[in-house]
């Protein structure tokens, strides 16, 4: 029988800034918890950093 | 770590073949806090009261005629010099150098209303308007400070706001006004047929309001009471309370009317260059609901080298839309961005009168969206009559 296995911890950046929002350390200012899947975070929040990129435009980094 | 160290080496090692010729000159935007005592002086040169107003005279007479006599410099720093002239920390501490400055200025003005000066009502109000150009100008020098991503610069920005009471500022303005400029909904983007006067109402309670929005929603992500002393909003303005208190136990309770002209008139300088910065501009609503993204094509600009100096190329105000968190010392001009007529100290002084504004930027409006009129940011109150005024333009257009 195969183990649950948790979802490897991704990271998306600001293609503006390149301000990274990395699922594992989250961003406990803006109230996102270590951990916090990208999949949590609402699609009008916008780049803390330099505010011109809300959440849809974010680029996956590969890993 | 590894992009300060590599920067150093670039620095020692292979310190690229250019020199910026602005370099010094960036500090001419720190000591505006000492025009205080240059009035002063010259009050004491020529027993002239006159020079307590240096300054309003400053803004509005000698940078204006300065940008004339000097004119414009379009030229950009090369591409692959940005980041190395960004690591160069010397230009930060010019922007550090202002708040000292800014402070002394602040308690010598008060101590000078707390009739140590032996001053009458007049030179005491052209004082208190001096000052309120100084808070007004450190707004901008809380602006530059603001958009950074380091702490310690962030918490900077606050204390250069706290004068003037606009602490809200720095989470507006990056969260808010960055985000939705050019659009409807933005308070700080003026639209076509608004007057400075009917903007200046809606931009200062938008501000708070919105402000308080972005703040509060936060708040509620990290699970915070909004009432509490993390919110960087109430905190921000703790310090101006701070300060007030500090200043009326020190020279009197008869200090708060001149420190409520200084910073509403010091307020009101940043919320008129706010007016000139998108004047009539709008981004488009794409078929997916969202705005268009942000480009050259939606900030005002202006080369004028007397303003650019004196508010870190804040004019140069595209570069900065689309890159937020770049360095003054490293923003471009844009040959596609609109250009305005002359430097922003000039135009403020023309928002004052509607006529005249409209007379200079309305058909710079029309001309920057080819005569298409309903393409502009239009006041919604105002709508009807600037389509009659400018659809005949594309009409007579299209029959031609």
């Amino acid at each position: 029988m195969r183990r649950w296995q948790p979802k490897p911890m991704a990271a998306f950046r600001c293609e503006v800034c390149d301000y990274v929002y990395d699922e594992a350390a989250g961003e406990p200012r803006e109230g996102f918890a270590p951990g916090t899947p990208w999949d949590d975070v609402p699609d009008e929040w916008c780049c803390p950093d330099c505010g011109v990129r809300e959440k849809v435009d974010f680029v996956a980094v590969a890993s | 770590m590894t992009t300060t160290l590599a920067g150093r080496a670039v620095r020692s090692a292979e310190r690229p073949d250019w020199r910026d010729g602005k370099r010094y000159l960036w500090l001419i935007g720190a000591v505006v806090p000492m025009f205080l005592f240059l009035g002063w002086g010259l009050v004491n040169l020529t027993g002239l009261g006159l020079f307590w107003w240096i300054g309003p005279i400053f803004i509005y007479v000698l940078i204006p005629l300065l940008d004339l006599a000097i004119g414009t410099d379009p030229t950009n720093p090369p591409d692959d010099i940005v980041a190395w002239l960004e690591q160069d920390r010397y230009y930060r501490w010019v922007t550090y150098a202002f708040l000292p400055l800014q402070y002394i200025a602040i308690f010598v003005g008060c101590w000078l209303l707390a009739d140590h000066g032996g001053l009458s009502i007049v030179d005491k109000l052209g004082l208190t308007f001096t000052l309120g150009t100084l808070n007004g100008i450190a707004i901008n020098t809380a602006h530059e400070l603001g958009h950074k991503k380091e702490h310690l610069e962030r918490w900077l920005s606050k204390i250069a706001l706290a004068p003037t009471f606009y602490g809200h500022f720095f989470i507006e303005h990056n969260r808010g006004h960055h985000v939705r400029v050019a659009t409807p909904q933005d308070p700080a983007s003026s639209r076509l047929g608004e007057s400075f006067w009917a903007f200046w109402p809606r931009t200062v309670a938008g501000s708070v309001r919105n402000g308080w929005t972005v703040e509060r929603s936060r708040l509620r992500r990290t699970g915070k009471r909004t009432w509490s002393p993390r919110n960087d909003i109430l905190n921000a303005w703790a310090m101006s309370v701070v300060l007030w208190g500090v200043l009326l136990a020190l020279f009197g309770v008869g200090m708060l009317p001149y420190l409520a002209i200084q910073a509403i008139f010091g307020f009101s300088l940043l919320e008129a260059v706010n007016y000139l910065e998108h004047y009539g501009l709008a981004r488009q609503r794409l078929e997916n609901g969202r705005w268009e993204r942000v480009s050259p094509r939606h900030s005002w600009n202006n080369n004028n080298v007397t303003t650019n100096l004196f508010l870190y190329h804040l004019q140069r105000h595209s570069d900065h839309h689309a890159n937020p968190t770049r360095r003054y010392q490293a923003l471009r001009h844009y040959e596609q961005s609109p250009q305005l007529p002359s430097g922003y100290a000039a135009m403020v002084l023309l928002c004052y009168v509607p006529p005249l504004w409209r007379r200079v930027m309305d058909h710079r409006v029309l001309a920057h969206y080819g005569g298409d009129v309903t393409l502009a940011n239009i006041s919604p109150r105002k709508r009807d009559k600037v389509l009659a005024r400018y659809a005949r333009a594309v009409d007579a257009e299209m029959a031609a």
